[in-house]
């Protein structure tokens, strides 16, 4: 897919004339938003029975974006994604897309396609079939489908199997025969609710850079939905981080790594120690801590966070080390747990705290400890954050 | 010795198996052997022959009444399969909600109901509007049949439905196309071997009819089941063998013909 980044307005319409995804649009602004959540809610049931799966929810999708929303199951993450789609409707709020309202229109009015957990391919049809039923349903010229469908086959590097069923066919193709049908119709937005979830290993990390290929190709807006933490830190451009209904934190995967807003995203985004701790004098959004062992830290603070009495404190295992001598905290190691790029050091503080180490493997030498060392752990000097509990 | 368990081991399983199928089976093949007798018994063989189908073939009051059968049937289970299927969509395709057991029943009540109750009730309710209209042709009882018919319809299409992934219409409408074209394109070509099953289930059943069929029709509209009932009074010949043995090899005949349409649809 040619880029149609540096052209001027002009010569860009043009060639989105000539473009072959013709119905993908090319943003006339660089950052205009491709969906806009406002305040939406949404509720099953009613009276005291109500659950409310969505609470008061907004946030911004910028065209052409990996957008992921993550969270645990029942957060509400693909209530939002059917919202969007359509095939729920909000009991409060909008959602706009190139700032028109969708939330009351059906899913077949929206110009914006799914891919599924169950894939949902039709049986009766053949993988060419299945590819085209977006673009028939939309009226197109039968010449034109049919090369729509073979310039979709080659983008999933399926042309082979056009004529097979859905059903005579693994499950990693039927995955990818789920992606072209939705990318068929050029829709403004894909949505992918847990499309990964049943390949095994290997083939969900194909597909996850497959996925960024296509979207880096298409140039369409994602909103990929998973509760996979790594799938999401690895693909998305941003990250919505989901719980009980609400958006807790919305960012870069690095912001959402480095810099969570709250005690639950740092705990659900990779691995975690959470240590208490006395602040000091606050200053520019970075203060000093007394953790229990009397140790002295600085620490910065999640932004626009102001704390009063005592706060927790979070460090990640890798910015912290292992030493034989001294150390922020003191402790003794309760279990050394071997992963082959690294080693996790379970180290039982001296206030019963539980503090994990994570430090890179060589060939050379093992981690240095046994299990019952004393130990002493030394927090790097920018590892310690300060958090919203 | 480990053995794995076979109903097959178990003591007496042959000679249970035996006796039942002899049970089943001996009565019309008997049926069937004495259709070709030569002679005017049914209970004596006095040769081969096939002037009983000849008989049958020639007289006009089976013809009659087994043209009368295959309307009926035919009117009664494209109606009864048409609401079926209807029934079937709106009990499927919902969240459920209170009262949807209830449906369920009131749609299945065909099948509890004794068919004699059902018979008196439309006996008194028909007349009176045979009185009021005046119309007294074959629509009584291709109403009649058709509403004991739904049920039978109704639970292969109802099974057919349960089994089938919602998401495939959502993903449907997901991709433009309206209700109807969804239902089109996607439900009904998916549903059809259920929708066939149904439709053949209840031909079938209409066809079989007896009890019903004598309280609701009116002079002259006798069905075959309720003609052959009408000679049994009378003498018996083996021309009842020869129409049955020919009603015999129809129903096999549907029912394998449907075999392998589902067959075929289902890979």
């Amino acid at each position: 897919m040619p880029s149609a980044a540096g052209c001027d307005d002009n010569q860009r319409s043009r060639q989105k004339e000539r473009d072959v995804f013709s119905g993908v649009i090319v943003p006339e602004k660089p950052d205009r938003n491709a969906i806009e959540v406002r305040g939406v809610s949404k509720r099953f049931g009613i009276g005291e029975n109500a659950f409310k799966a969505l609470d008061n929810v907004s946030v911004t999708i910028r065209e052409n974006e990996f957008f992921t929303l993550l969270g645990p199951s029942g957060c509400g993450k693909t209530t939002l994604l059917r919202l969007i789609a359509g095939f729920d409707f909000p009991t409060e709020g909008q959602i706009m897309l190139h700032g028109q309202d969708i939330a009351p229109l059906p899913p077949f009015k929206r110009p914006v396609n799914t891919v599924f957990q169950s894939y949902a391919l039709f049986p009766h049809m053949t993988v060419g079939q299945n590819i085209g039923f977006g673009l028939e349903m939309l009226g197109k010229p039968k010449a034109e489908v049919k090369a729509r469908v073979d310039q979709m086959l080659r983008l999933v590097r399926m042309e082979a199997l056009k004529d097979r069923r859905t059903s005579q066919i693994s499950g990693g193709q039927q995955q990818r025969v789920a992606l072209a049908r939705a990318l068929a119709p050029s829709p403004k937005v894909l949505l992918l609710d847990e499309p990964l979830s049943a390949l095994d290993y290997k083939l969900r990390k194909e597909m996850q850079s497959e996925l960024k290929r296509l979207q880096t190709e298409t140039g369409i807006t994602f909103i990929f939905v998973t509760h996979d933490q790594e799938e999401a830190l690895t693909m998305s451009d941003r990250i919505a981080v989901m719980s009980a209904g609400k958006i807790l934190q919305v960012g870069a995967p690095w912001e959402i790594y480095d810099r969570p807003a709250d005690r639950f995203v740092a705990d659900f985004i990779g691995e975690t120690n959470f240590l208490p701790g006395t602040l000091g004098a606050i200053e520019n959004g970075r203060t000093t801590v007394t953790l229990s062992s009397g140790a002295m830290l600085p620490a910065t603070l999640a932004e626009g966070y102001v704390p009063n009495g005592p706060a927790t404190i979070v460090v990640r295992p890798e910015h912290a080390r292992a030493i034989r001598e001294g150390g922020d905290l003191r402790g003794q190691v309760e279990n050394i747990v071997y992963f082959g790029t690294d080693t996790h050091i379970h180290v039982r503080l001296d206030d019963r705290n539980l503090f994990t180490v994570r430090q890179q493997n060589s060939r050379s030498r093992d981690c240095g400890f046994v299990v019952g060392d004393a130990v002493g752990v030394a927090i790097a000097p920018d590892g310690a954050q300060v958090l919203k509990d | 010795m480990a053995r794995s368990f076979s109903v097959r081991a178990q003591p007496g399983f042959t000679t249970v198996a035996l006796i039942c199928f002899f049970l089943l089976y001996l009565p019309i093949a008997t049926l069937v052997v004495y259709a070709f007798n030569a002679g005017t018994s049914i209970a004596i063989w006095e040769g081969f022959s096939l002037r009983w189908f000849h008989q049958a073939w020639n007289n006009s009051q089976v013809i009659d009444a087994s043209i009368r059968s295959v309307q009926i049937a035919t009117a009664a289970a494209i109606l009864a399969t048409i609401c079926a299927t209807m029934a079937a969509l709106a009990t499927t395709r919902t969240r459920a909600y209170r009262g949807l057991t209830a449906k369920y029943a009131f749609i299945n009540a065909p099948l509890m109901v004794p068919e004699i109750v059902t018979a008196v009730a439309l006996l008194i309710v028909f007349s009176r509007v045979k009185i009021a209209t005046g119309y007294s042709g074959l629509g009584y009882l291709i109403l009649a049949h058709t509403a004991f018919c739904i049920p039978f319809a109704y639970l292969p299409i109802r099974a057919r439905l349960e089994a089938m992934d919602l998401s495939l219409e959502t993903a449907a409408a997901d991709l433009y196309a309206t209700r109807w074209q969804a239902f089109r394109r996607v439900t009904l070509p998916l549903l059809w071997p259920g929708i066939l099953a149904g439709l053949m289930l209840a031909f079938v059943i209409s066809l079989d009819d007896v009890v019903i069929t004598e309280f609701v029709k009116s002079g002259g509209q006798d069905t075959l089941p309720t003609y052959m009932l009408g000679q049994l009074r009378r003498v018996v010949t083996p021309e009842m063998n020869a129409i049955s043995t020919v009603f015999l090899a129809i129903s096999i005949l549907i029912v394998t013909v449907f075999f392998f349409i589902s067959r075929k649809r289902d890979v």
